[in-house]
């Protein structure tokens, strides 16, 4: 049962001081760490999407489209996620949109690593050799079909490692929400401190929490690569 | 006679100050085999890449079976070519790369069958069994299944001219397709095309400094310097009566530099 009362867990008179009942707290973090996962994973997804559509923006023939991808890219890596997330929950509701807390941190989180994810996007897909794009002419593949089916797939084994670094900073952002007071892994640290005045105890679990996330994340991303880069010669495996 | 399959009227090309090709015009017939030779950058290569609108003229005219390749009737005059226009002209046309160019993220049978499939709408099961047929034709039949990272570069080159193939191009377009190969691997290569000379009646232009090679495999030789044609004739003149001093010149420094004639 999470501690409801903070009252009630301080050491009491007559009781030994000092000693705390743990458990109660540490689902309370562990109930923050399913909202921190549900951030990283929804944002991700987001940062994947957008990334993508301005990354592919960004080399497209048409100018507005590469202006506009150009546009968003610079806005987000510009500014400050910190901003971005007040604006997305404190501002839009002026404009008519009101987010849930989750909600507006998947809309900044997400935005914010698409732009950096954007460049790694393009990065990638410029790296695929002019030889490539000529034998799609000469087989007369069309455009499209030549990024669908041979650019793309060679761009993507590129872009991984980088895709891993881009969610790790994500995982790490998250932790920006507990200012809009969404209940995630440092929001729930920094109520169990204020509530057993212990600060090592707390934050040296997330700390190691975020660390085990920050881990699955790259042999996540590495096993993908290995899977990917079988039977290709000339990628780091 | 028949008319010309490829008939190039006076282009030109240049790579910013340094003109390639200068008002250069030739023809093919249908069936003919044509060897290209000349010192590199002469521009044999770079009408190649110009047949394969991989590159574009800066001026003149390129006729593919008569019809304009890089400009296309429009209310009564002609007008650039859209891309419509040229995925409809390079149906007619397929090209061998020197460094094989094969998709490698893709099987030995993928490479084939993908341009089929994509471009033609075959269906998967014809595209598979007349890929196996071409692959068959080079020699590669058993290796359908393997990665091109597995592959030799004669094999890879074998692939590739499959791949080629598998779109039934009328004319073929190689560009210099042995000269990245260990010189072991060199035959087996040629040997394809022999059989491919052999067996079709597709017209086949030859980028190569295989002289010997070129000897045998052409009807026509045409020898390059500066963008312009210097001479041109049967394999047996130009090899071994070459009557401009530039053609003997280049000849002799190939065959010191141990090439066959």
């Amino acid at each position: 049962m999470p501690p409801r009362s903070a009252r009630s867990h301080f050491p009491q008179h007559g009781t030994k001081p000092f000693m705390i009942d743990w458990s109660g707290y540490l689902s309370l973090i562990l109930q923050g760490a399913v909202v921190t996962v549900q951030l990283t994973v929804m944002g991700s997804i987001l940062a994947l999407i957008v990334a993508f559509i301005a990354g592919l923006g960004r080399i497209s023939r048409f100018a507005i489209l590469r202006w506009l991808a150009t546009a968003y890219i610079e806005f987000f890596r510009g500014t400050s996620i910190f901003v971005q997330l007040f604006f997305a929950y404190f501002v839009l509701p002026f404009m008519g949109i009101s987010l849930t807390p989750l909600q507006a941190g998947v809309l900044a989180l997400g935005l914010n690593v698409g732009a950096y994810a954007a460049e790694v996007v393009r990065g990638a897909i410029l790296s695929v050799g002019r030889e490539q794009y000529e034998a799609c002419t000469a087989l007369n593949l069309s455009r499209w079909q030549c990024m669908r089916k041979v650019i793309l797939p060679q761009a993507l084994l590129v872009m991984l490692p980088t895709f891993g670094n881009n969610a790790i900073e994500l995982l790490k952002a998250t932790s920006v929400v507990s200012l809009i007071s969404l209940a995630d892994m440092t929001f729930q640290a920094n109520i169990v401190r204020s509530q057993t005045g212990s600060t090592l105890i707390p934050f040296a679990t997330i700390l190691f929490l975020y660390f085990v996330f920050a881990l699955l994340i790259s042999f996540g991303v590495r096993a993908l690569e290995r899977h990917m880069a079988r039977g290709l010669d000339g990628v780091r495996t | 006679m028949a008319a010309p399959i490829i008939e190039i009227e006076s282009i030109s090309k240049s790579f910013g100050a340094f003109q390639v090709l200068d008002q250069l015009s030739m023809q093919v017939m249908p069936g003919e085999k044509l060897a290209l030779i000349g010192p590199s950058g002469s521009g044999k290569t770079t009408i190649l890449r110009i047949l394969m609108t991989l590159e574009r003229i800066d001026g003149g005219h390129i006729r593919i079976e008569g019809e304009e390749l890089y400009h296309m009737s429009k209310n009564g005059g002609l007008a650039p070519a859209d891309e419509k226009h040229l995925t409809k002209m390079r149906q007619k046309i397929g090209m061998v790369f020197q460094l094989f160019n094969l998709f490698p993220h893709m099987s030995v049978l993928d490479n084939v069958t993908l341009a089929p499939i994509l471009t033609k709408g075959v269906s998967r099961a014809d595209a598979r069994k007349r890929a196996m047929e071409l692959l068959d034709m080079v020699g590669m039949s058993a290796k359908a299944d393997a990665m091109p990272s597995q592959l030799s570069g004669g094999q890879k080159q074998r692939v590739a001219i499959a791949r080629a193939l598998a779109l039934s191009p009328k004319i073929m377009l190689f560009d210099e397709v042995t000269s990245a190969l260990d010189p072991e691997l060199v035959e087996e290569v040629l040997n394809v095309m022999r059989k491919l000379a052999a067996e079709t009646d597709m017209t086949m232009l030859l980028v190569t400094h295989e002289m010997g090679f070129a000897h045998d495999f052409a009807d026509r030789v045409l020898f390059f310097d500066r963008g312009r044609i210097v001479e041109e004739g049967k394999p047996d003149d130009i090899f071994r009566h070459p009557k401009q001093e530039r053609t003997q010149t280049f000849l002799r420094k190939i065959i010191a530099a141990g090439h066959r004639v």
